[in-house]
């Protein structure tokens, strides 16, 4: 038995009624739902890991009242910390645990939300190679270029909210496209509506995006939606202090406002 | 049906006359590491070497927005702009898998059953299907298990098997067909001697689908949408990839004193998808909206119109983000 299913079947065995972890599946690891010992040795955990587990942890009707444990990588424990931060999470029913990056397997569990946000604060939080590779086809971009770029790049999305519903942060009960009277945004896909479906995820992500990626992972057609939130991160970084990839600490950037705020972009 | 052999340069000359008889051909296109379906110009434009495109060609005759009618208001006036079938150009989809042109029968029994959607019918008449049978297929293919297979020719009006010279095997299947080969009869030869099946893809039987349709009858109340839904994320990624789901909502595109009226793709997978105004939701769990589209691909539809809403073409399966697998799961409800 290794360490993560010793872990999940102790946990099973004094009160836990559910682990929220990844199993083998076709394209490498997939969310598992283990709800019993005998089930806690199909837990894997590898750098395939990629759904972020933390997307199911606002979902009353898989919740229920019970505790819940979460096998966290490092993107559920950056969501688990900025849901926590927007008072998302109630802690009692959460145990939240993770195999710890020195690659022997070691479990560790977090006394609660404090302790996810120390262990985050040196993890810096990486830049995908996809990101890395459209930062440089964009940046020698002019302004007019960057538009079509991406009104062509939105014309393929067929408005499935594979993003949306991947995001663990995109937790509104009603989201702003289900909105019909009045109808904020064409629910059929168009080159205005798809920009404003778009921009309205991004700008509302703002400060709050913990940059896992799961949006772009989870598109189907295969547009790199992801960026645009990624190098709002970057811009919150520079304007506001903001570290990516960690909670911020008192309120979120664009929804915060503060007496002493500079007013100098206002002109 | 007709067999006939096309070579290598016959080919690209039909394609061209195809393309300069003035009918829209869409053909799989790529970009990136996606292939789909876009209107194409020239041979070069269609994509090589994949095993399907992401989305079906589905919206080639039923599109993902369609405006069903028009409108204008000028005081107590109202003046309607009805669908025009006649819009609708003579159109050729070239390249579709077997699975995709079988996708379009169960899709016809919904619209035309009983009545014909003037709208669906009008593009569905004027649209050749050309299949190209599978010589490649991937662990998600599962068409030999739903009544398919990579030489299925039901639904295609042609279906071209490549040979290792480049040419083709042509099947001429219906009259449609043998109206798009007589615009350049020269290129096609008599049919040799040959089998099509050596050149076809291997794809195994997962699951008996009569057993999973009599498992159905039963399975109503049945723990394992539960278990099977749990992480399904409720987008709406697998029916809008799907060749044979259905599913529309009627949009409303109202400017002032003019609109239009919408005809969109919708899903059972969505909460809103069953919500009522008063704020009950028949389907409130996603576990519940996860046994309609089972149910209703694999017990409702054969009951209904005699034919199974999935076509085996792994499509769901490989766009879910959480990695939904139909097949599995199918497979898991026979056991």
């Amino acid at each position: 038995m290794n360490k993560l299913e010793e872990k999940a079947v102790s946990l099973l065995q004094s009160g836990v009624k559910l682990i929220l972890g990844y199993e083998k599946g076709d394209k490498g690891a997939r969310p598992f739902f283990c709800h019993t010992p005998e089930d806690a040795s199909k837990l894997i955990y590898d750098e395939h890991a990629t759904t972020n587990l933390a997307t199911y942890i606002l979902k009353p009707e898989l919740m229920g009242h019970d505790k819940v444990a979460v096998c966290a990588t490092l993107r559920t424990l950056r969501a688990i910390a900025q849901l926590a931060s927007e008072n998302q999470i109630k802690g009692e029913n959460l145990i939240v645990f993770t195999i710890t990056e020195e690659g022997n397997g070691d479990v560790k569990e977090f006394s609660g939300i404090d302790e996810i946000n120390s262990y985050l604060t040196d993890k810096e939080l990486e830049v995908a190679q996809l990101y890395k590779e459209l930062d440089e086809k964009l940046s020698g971009m002019s302004r007019e270029e960057k538009w079509s770029f991406w009104v062509n790049e939105f014309s393929r999305c067929i408005k499935c909210y594979a993003c949306r519903a991947a995001c663990p942060l995109c937790y509104c009960t009603r989201c702003i496209t289900d909105v019909n009277r009045p109808q904020w945004i064409d629910p059929w896909p168009s080159p205005m509506g798809n920009m404003e479906w778009q921009i309205n995820r991004v700008m509302h992500m703002v400060g709050r995006c913990i940059g896992c990626g799961a949006c772009t992972k989870a598109c189907p057609v295969g547009i790199p939606i992801g960026y645009l939130s990624r190098k709002m991160l970057n811009d919150l970084s520079e304007e506001f202090g903001y570290i990516p990839g960690q909670a911020m600490k008192d309120g979120n950037s664009l929804s915060t406002f503060k007496p002493e705020d500079k007013e100098n972009f206002i002109h | 049906m007709e067999k006939r052999y096309i070579n290598k340069e016959g080919l690209a000359k039909w394609f061209g006359s195809i393309l300069n008889s003035g009918k829209r051909v869409y053909a799989p296109v790529r970009h990136g590491e996606k292939v789909d379906f876009h209107q194409v110009h020239s041979l070069e434009d269609v994509a090589e070497d994949y095993i399907q495109t992401t989305l079906s060609a589905k919206s080639v005759i039923f599109p993902r927005a369609e405006v069903l009618f028009s409108y204008k208001k000028d005081n107590k006036e109202v003046t309607l702009e009805d669908f025009n079938p006649d819009s609708v150009p003579e159109t050729v989809i070239w390249k579709i898998r077997p699975c995709d042109a079988a996708g379009f029968i169960p899709l016809s029994d919904i619209f035309n059953g009983g009545y014909d959607d003037v709208v669906y019918a009008a593009h569905l008449n004027k649209t050749t299907l050309v299949s190209f049978s599978c010589a490649k297929a991937d662990d998600f293919c599962f068409c030999t298990s739903v009544n398919g297979s990579p030489g299925a020719t039901k639904g295609s009006d042609i279906q071209l098997t490549i040979l290792p010279d480049g040419g083709a095997i042509a099947e001429i299947i219906t009259d449609k067909g043998m109206a798009l080969i007589k615009s350049a009869d020269d290129c096609f030869e008599s049919a040799k001697d040959e089998d099509k099946s050596k050149y076809l893809a291997d794809v195994p039987v997962y699951f008996d689908l009569n057993t999973v349709h009599d498992k159905l009858k039963e399975a109503f109340s049945s723990d394992i949408w539960k278990q099977q839904s749990e992480r399904c994320l409720g987008c709406g990624a697998c029916a809008f990839v799907c060749p044979t789901c259905a599913c529309f909502s009627i949009e409303e595109n109202s400017k002032g004193s003019h609109g239009q009226r919408i005809r969109c793709w919708d899903s059972c997978g969505f909460s809103m998808f069953t919500q009522h105004t008063s704020g009950h939701n028949p389907r409130s769990t996603q576990s519940q909206r996860w046994r309609q589209r089972i149910l209703h691909k694999f017990s409702y539809m054969p009951e209904r119109i005699n034919d199974f809403g999935c076509t085996g073409c792994g499509r769901c399966s490989r766009a879910c983000p959480v990695d939904m697998n139909i097949r599995e799961h199918l497979t898991s409800i026979v056991k």
